[in-house]
């Protein structure tokens, strides 16, 4: 999963996408671009006409206090994206939890993670409260029996 | 009240093993406090002006004896023997430890308690009203609501780094006794004209420095649409809330420079997205947490008598009870406002014994109120002479709901590094000056509320009487404002003028009270006589 | 002069340099000068000292008065809760640090 020559944790069995991601300015104007960088202030909608061709959206996290990249991934996931989503930046393993509930798949950031706090982080939530398209079956459905539709 | 279910409980003890290895984490030099603090704070651990401070969630404000009493037990053990409680319902506690933090948590959760997002820019603690299912008004009990709602804004992966704090209350009367309208969002259940029950959504209410009084953004979301409708109003929030300033970081400030009308067109079409998706809870959900919330085994025929031969007791009953749905019962206040005393502090004695009392005269179940006292929400009156005295006998009866003496005020400068002037000498000063004076018995009510600074969780803006304290140069200054209301009449006070030192303040507000003293009519309450005769009068007598 | 104080990262409880350590009592402050920054910065890498920063403060015939009301309420407790101070005997104590 951590890949540690490039700091990154990914949840993907697919081949990492080399292409650079480009702004989502220059993303606009170039027709075979496949991979897009959405910084905090950008709106992930902007994407939606193109979901087909992206193969891997980094959303950025210039400052882990600044969770606008939540809403982000959350919408580009609930428009049906599945390619990689991958939180960039001041990203620290106490969000890694809550970011994959959102749709992430993937994390570079820029200080590596030890792999035991990963690891904890990641088996923490027994179960949760709320859906998201990740799939878990939230509590308020385990207790009367439904399925999460 | 609510009871956890085995997941429940999972949940806040997976929180308690979390916060752990956090604080280990950062005892180890493993996080930096930049990179603890926002953790921290989403535990309710601030570090404050002498110690660390630990905020307990009291779900919208209603606890249990035996919660009570662990509350007790964890100011003895870790903290000096007393705690205090907040305008939103909660505890605080000024003398922790980080090495005990993770204790502290596990003895919490073994009572189904939590600080979970009791600070930090998530969604917090979810008030209510503190009379709720007692009330002669309420449509219905608010509080299945406000559970549902604090299930579902626990650990909420999209909203834990929010521009801001948010606040939600939830309440279900036209009579609005939590303050609704100056929250984030205002929640108040209403029934339509096919009776059918459905929440009027009111967002971006809010004091502090820019205060404001949330618009009515949607007058009526049906109750299986509740959680997506909010899960809206967060997202659009989340997205476009300003992060460039933390003072214009509020929702109110997107509504406001959004304006209502485009705030709620953003909503609504973000709710339509939503809908898709199908993140609603079954109505099932809301149906098996109402069941924890219907009314305890009232004893049908209880007597309606009170005997009035104690002029104490009766002054008591007549300011410090309020009529119940059932006959033969009432709500009583216990008051944690003594004269001269510090306004929501009570002793961990006094917390034991009320604990006592909630099991023993109100089918243990207890409230928090945003004005900083505790309620027992259903006690028959013929109880309620043995109750007084008890309540007497430890500091507690002190008869003054709603009046002058009853001051709501934030810790301040004594205990808060945010701020600016101390606010509890100024309520123990005024407190006595009115009893001394004798002047607090003829005033009616009175609603006195202190801030220490701008942040006003003292909440003087809707202070009938408001004061907040301000930095002069160094030196501790207060400002006096007047004609404020947190009730369903809502409205922000405005200030006099220049203002007053310690002694000058406190002078300043018996000034305003002979004001209308003199010029009242009929029954008028201070707010009344302010509305109508307006600040000149006042502005006169206190600057000449 | 200029002093540092801070809280103690495990207790919460508020310190002042005291030249080789961080002692609870204000009195014990020393005047950092130009070494304020690089104090605080070994200090709080080591952790010996949370969240600290520097303040003005003036030396008195008994003691160190630091410059600020806050500092001084911190350097002394709640004014309202005389018994929960560092100087729960002392009367004149919070006219002193207002």
């Amino acid at each position: 999963m951590v890949d540690s020559a490039l700091n990154i944790l990914r949840f993907r069995d697919d081949a990492l996408v080399s292409d650079p991601a480009v702004t989502l300015e220059a993303f606009t104007d170039q027709s075979n671009a496949l991979a897009v960088r959405i910084e905090p202030g950008e709106d992930a909608r902007n994407l939606l006409p193109h979901l087909d061709r992206i193969r891997l959206v980094e959303v950025n996290f210039p400052a882990f206090g600044d969770g606008r990249g939540y809403s982000a991934a959350r919408v580009l996931r609930e428009a049906g994206y599945t390619g990689e989503l991958r939180a960039v930046g001041d990203v620290l393993v106490d969000q890694i939890a809550y970011m994959k509930r959102c749709g992430f798949d993937a994390f570079l950031p820029d200080q590596p993670l030890d792999a035991g706090d990963v690891e904890n982080a990641l088996t923490r939530w027994p179960d949760v409260y709320q859906p998201t398209t990740d799939g878990r079956v939230p509590i308020w459905d385990l207790r009367h029996g439904a399925d999460h539709g | 009240m609510y009871k956890y279910d085995q997941w429940d409980q999972a949940m806040v003890d997976a929180r308690v093993a979390e916060f752990r290895d956090q604080c280990q984490r950062r005892l180890d030099g493993k996080l930096t406090e930049d990179q603890f603090k926002p953790l921290r704070l989403m535990n309710g651990l601030y570090l404050q002006l002498h110690a660390y401070m630990l905020r307990v969630a009291i779900p919208y404000g209603t606890l249990s004896g035996t919660q009570m009493r662990a509350l007790a037990s964890i100011a003895d053990k870790f903290d000096r023997k007393y705690a205090h409680f907040t305008t939103r319902q909660n505890i605080q506690y000024n003398w922790i430890k980080l090495e005990d933090a993770g204790d502290i948590l596990a003895d919490l959760a073994k009572v189904e308690m939590h600080a979970i997002q009791t600070s930090g820019n998530c969604i917090r603690n979810i008030s209510s009203d503190h009379f709720a299912g007692a009330a002669q008004d309420e449509v219905v009990d608010p509080r299945p609501y406000a559970e549902l709602l604090r299930q579902w804004s626990s650990f909420h992966p999209e909203f834990s780094y929010l521009p801001r704090k948010f606040k939600f209350a939830v309440i279900a009367s036209e009579t609005d006794r939590a303050a609704m309208r100056l929250h984030d969002i205002g929640i108040n259940i209403v029934r339509n004209d096919a009776g059918e029950l459905g929440a009027a959504f009111y967002v971006g209410g809010g004091m502090g420095r820019t205060p404001m009084i949330a618009p009515l953004v949607r007058d009526f979301v049906p109750l299986d649409q509740l959680i997506t409708y909010a899960e809206a109003c967060l997202r659009v929030y989340n997205r476009y809330g300003r992060r460039d300033n933390k003072y214009k970081a509020r929702i109110k400030i997107l509504v406001h420079e959004l304006g209502a009308e485009e705030y709620t067109r953003q909503v609504e079409e973000e709710f339509a997205l939503l809908l898709a998706q199908n993140i609603e809870p079954p109505i099932a959900e809301l149906e098996r947490i109402r069941t924890y919330f219907e009314a305890p085994g009232f004893e049908a025929g209880a007597s309606d008598e009170l005997s009035r031969s104690d002029p104490d007791f009766a002054v008591w009953t007549d300011r410090n009870t309020q009529p119940h749905r059932q006959p033969g019962y009432v709500s009583a206040v216990i008051s944690l406002k003594p004269v001269g005393g510090i306004p929501g502090d009570a002793t961990a004695d006094q917390m034991r014994l009320m604990a006592e009392l909630t099991e023993q005269y109100s089918f243990d179940e207890c409230r928090v109120t945003h004005t900083q006292n505790i309620v027992l929400p259903h006690v028959r009156k013929v109880d309620l002479f043995a109750l007084w005295q008890k309540l007497e006998a430890a500091g507690l009866g002190t008869p003054n709901l709603d009046q002058v003496g009853d001051i709501i005020a934030c810790p301040g400068l004594d205990y808060c590094s945010l701020a600016n002037a101390r606010s509890i000498p100024i309520a123990q000063q005024i407190s006595e000056r009115f009893h001394a004076n004798g002047k607090g018995d003829i005033l009616g009510e009175l609603k006195l509320k202190i801030s220490g600074c701008i942040n006003a969780c003292g909440h003087h803006h809707a202070g009938h009487i408001g004061i907040l304290g301000v930095d002069k140069k160094g030196v501790e200054n207060y400002q006096l404002s007047l004609g404020g209301s947190e009730a369903e009449d809502t409205s922000l006070g405005k200030i006099t003028g220049r203002g007053f030192d310690e002694e000058g303040i406190v002078n300043a507000v018996e000034i305003s009270v002979d004001v209308y003293l003199a010029q009242r009519e009929g029954g008028e309450r201070f707010l009344d006589t302010y509305r109508r005769i307006g600040m000149e009068p006042f502005k006169e007598a206190l600057y000449g | 002069m200029k002093i540092l104080t801070g809280n103690d990262l495990k207790t919460g409880a508020v310190t002042w340099w005291d030249g080789s350590g961080w002692s609870l009592h204000v009195d014990d402050a020393v005047d950092a000068g130009d070494e304020a920054d690089a104090i605080i910065a070994r200090e709080e890498a080591a952790r010996r000292i949370n969240a600290p920063y520097a303040i003005e403060a003036e030396k008195t015939a008994t003691g160190v008065r630091p410059a600020h009301i806050k500092d001084r309420v911190r350097g002394l407790g709640p004014t309202v809760r005389l018994d929960l101070t560092l100087k729960p005997g002392d009367p004149n104590a919070v006219r002193e640090v207002i």
